[in-house]
């Protein structure tokens, strides 16, 4: 799926940014204050694939501009915002878990636990702020979670060795994984509803069918399914 | 683009046709957990708790006066303190530092006072007269907006659970010594200083332990 990029590069505009640190003073989400025009800042930009030619100026006022629309219940553009960000967690992730000395492999994992708060909180964001320091705010919360809930046990950074394997053709079995053990948590119906409208595609409408249930009441079943997915990775991290 | 970011990609259409946020934005929340819980603590202060006696004459006095002065800006310091820090990414910092304001006002107010009054009367304007309902009343009736308030950052991401709480319990407590400043017959600074604080610190406890098994998200 390509990634709609609104603005061209002609755009030159830059907000600065602020710097978000870590309590013990690491950066997850940095940028320099001031960018010359113009120019762009791509320490990490250029990890994301389609957003090498955008600095965080840009790429925050595409992300806040589809988040606008999303909350006017724009669904498509709520559809764009997260396959947006997806490739900044992505990238973030991974350069975190490097930092932090964990294993790289599973960044998926944390992408979309991210992706599932950021969902569940979208409330949260309020549009006259900028939208950049939000979505780090949560990622660097979920990341610590996360190294929480791993106990920060060393692994065998694997990830260089994977690059240079050729990538499996079916479904590489690693990342089927990470959705089967978030499926695996919840009960058959809330399985099945989230497997439907994910991986198979299907419609609200199509899984109500389906099930014999009416439209709202999927959304409602679909709705705790997600709820009941963030509760079961918090309770992860607390043990 | 890899196989697993496809199954994020799958993962997103789940988001997606997820409701579509008809949930209030968090600001509203908040604003209607605060009136909720000024409510709450206002009718159990005019049901069952009321002015004090000689409140017509109590109103001209500005130590009294004073005192609204200290608990109204705390309220305000500290639920503004309290909805940014439920929101991920929100600067906090000048929000901290207005959580000063009320303290310096009330050491300010001490200081005054110590250097007006003769030594001798220190001793009894501190203990006062109800020290004892100042400690009961505060904690009672701060339970109602403090229930609100937490139930309103369980809506937001405080990314600071315990923090957020323990200033949900200021908050609750700068509402709730506004209504029992109304009926404690003790205007000293030196009597204000010494319990309320007391007694807002028991609630912020409260809140702080709550909030850091409640609010994790």
């Amino acid at each position: 799926m390509a990634h709609p990029c609104l603005f061209g590069d002609e755009r030159a505009n830059v907000t600065p940014f602020t710097i978000i640190s870590d309590c013990d003073g690491s950066r997850l989400w940095s940028a320099p204050s001031q960018v010359p025009e113009g120019a762009s800042n791509n320490e990490t930009a250029c990890d994301v694939g389609p957003w090498c030619n955008m600095n965080f100026g840009e790429r925050e006022e595409e992300w806040a501009l589809l988040m606008r629309g999303a909350i006017a219940g724009d669904s498509a553009a709520y559809h764009r915002f997260l396959l947006a960000v997806a490739p900044y967690l992505r990238a973030t992730a991974r350069r975190q878990f490097a930092r932090m000395g964990a294993a790289g492999g599973d960044h998926e994992d944390i992408v979309q636990e991210v992706l599932l708060a950021i969902h569940l909180k979208r409330h949260t964001w309020d549009p006259s702020r900028a939208i950049g320091p939000w979505v780090a705010a949560i990622t660097r919360n979920k990341a610590i979670d996360m190294l929480r809930r791993r106990g920060r046990q060393t692994e065998i950074p694997i990830e260089d060795v994977i690059e240079q394997l050729p990538a499996e053709p079916t479904g590489g079995g690693e990342d089927a994984r990470d959705v089967e053990r978030m499926l695996a948590m919840l009960n058959p119906r809330q399985r099945d509803i989230i497997r439907s409208v994910s991986v198979n595609g299907a419609s609200i409408r199509e899984v109500a069918d389906r099930l014999e249930m009416s439209e709202g009441a999927v959304r409602v079943a679909l709705h705790r399914a997600l709820k009941a997915l963030a509760a079961r990775y918090r309770s992860d991290a607390k043990s | 683009m890899r196989d697993n970011e496809v199954r994020t990609e799958e993962f997103i259409n789940a988001l997606v046709s997820d409701e579509p946020s008809t949930r209030k934005r968090f600001g509203s929340v908040m604003g209607m957990a605060v009136a909720l819980g000024a409510l709450v603590a206002g009718g159990l202060f005019f049901v069952a708790i009321g002015f004090r006696p000689d409140i017509q004459e109590a109103v001209k006095s500005a130590p009294f006066l004073f005192k609204f002065v200290v608990t109204l800006s705390l309220a305000v310091a500290a639920i503004g303190l309290c909805s940014r820090l439920a929101r991920p990414g929100v600067p906090v910092r000048q929000w901290g530092y207005a959580l000063a304001v009320p303290a310096l006002l009330l050491a300010l107010a001490v200081i005054a006072e110590l250097a007006m009054t003769p030594l001798s009367t220190w001793k009894p304007s501190l203990i006062g007269s109800n020290s004892r309902v100042c400690l009961t009343l505060i904690p009672l009736l701060a339970i109602g907006p403090l229930a609100c308030l937490l139930l309103a950052l369980r809506q937001g991401a405080p990314t600071r659970p315990g923090l957020a709480g323990a200033v949900a319990g200021l908050a609750a407590s700068g509402i709730a010594a506004t209504f029992y400043a109304a009926n404690c017959t003790d205007d000293a600074p030196l009597f204000v200083a010494t319990w309320y604080p007391l007694a807002i610190a028991m609630v912020a406890a409260a809140g702080y332990g709550i909030g850091s098994i409640s609010l994790k998200w």
